[in-house]
């Protein structure tokens, strides 16, 4: 990706998230977010990790922020125009994350893993399919030779051969949450 | 030049971003959509990370399959999250985390 549209996308991302912190309206927070999410999902892209810009997408900028937005919608809430501004909460706030920001920043330039660039550590498709061939299942060995990157065969590759059971996990937590969220939703009838 | 450096420095404002407004808002909501940003970036960081460091010439796969745990995990944690705000806007009628001081001494 040329460096003009990583600071591009980058601006869309951090600008869209400070109107989310910024703004006193919830639908013009949640739509900022989903902007904002838009931006990162074009960062991630330009990663080349295809696969996890997708869900990306399809799960933030879709499905959390439709959830986010019916909640707004449900509950009718107002734009907080009338409150004062919490000032202590503000102040500190700022300061913690100005000064995270500035430790992050110190570390980032600081670390020599920081200075690989794109260009530095190409991808090595054709030379990877050699070194992977037994370990992989032939379609991704073809991919590889054909010189194009499988991202989600083989990140379902890496999930299926060595996380499987954390993928079970996953599955039992999503179900537990269901239940969570079907319990807590229910209106308690029998109040004493 | 991009270098992981900077992708780490988008992660860690954004990070910071989200952490300012979970701190100062008030709507307990948007305090939820600030946690969101920080897991996103989070998953920023690991993606970059997955990137420059190359095990045979791939991306580092591993860290994008702890990715995709995160999302699923954010999903179910917004679920959840949302469900209990509704419950606490019925009987608060009010999504200002101020109105919630139930537990304090």
């Amino acid at each position: 990706m040329p460096p003009l549209l990583f600071y591009f996308f980058a601006l869309i991302t951090l600008g869209f998230g400070f109107l989310v912190v910024t703004g006193r309206n919830p639908v013009t927070c949640a739509l900022a977010l989903a902007a904002s999410f838009v931006g990162l999902a074009a960062l991630f892209l330009s990663l080349d990790a295809y696969f996890i810009a997708v869900i990306q997408i399809l799960v933030y900028a879709g499905a959390v922020m439709v959830l986010f937005l019916f909640i707004i919608m449900l509950l009718d809430i107002k734009t907080e125009e009338g409150k004062k501004l919490n000032l202590p909460a503000i102040v500190s706030g700022v300061l913690l994350a100005v000064l995270l920001a500035l430790q992050i920043i110190a570390v980032a330039g600081s670390t020599p893993l920081a200075q690989k660039s794109t260009q530095g550590s190409p991808l090595a498709l054709a030379d990877a399919a050699g070194k992977i061939g037994k370990a992989a299942l032939p379609t991704i060995t073809n991919d590889l030779k054909a010189g194009e990157l499988p991202d989600a065969k083989l990140i379902g590759f890496t999930l299926f051969d060595q996380y499987g059971f954390h993928l079970q996990v996953i599955g039992l937590l999503l179900l537990v949450g269901t239940i969570g969220v079907v319990v807590l939703s229910k209106r308690e009838r029998s109040a004493p | 030049m991009i270098t992981l450096g900077h992708y780490l420095v988008v992660s860690g404002m954004l990070f910071a971003l989200g952490l300012a407004g979970v701190i100062a808002r008030r709507n307990i909501i948007i305090v939820y959509m600030c946690l969101e940003m920080m897991l996103s970036a989070a998953n920023l960081a690991l993606v970059g990370f997955s990137r420059f460091h190359l095990v045979n010439g791939l991306p580092d796969y591993t860290a994008q399959s702890l990715v995709f745990f995160t999302i699923t995990v954010a999903a179910a944690e917004v679920a959840v999250g949302l469900a209990i705000i509704v419950a606490l806007f019925r009987s608060k009628q009010s999504v200002d985390v101020e109105s919630v001081t139930k537990l304090q001494g």
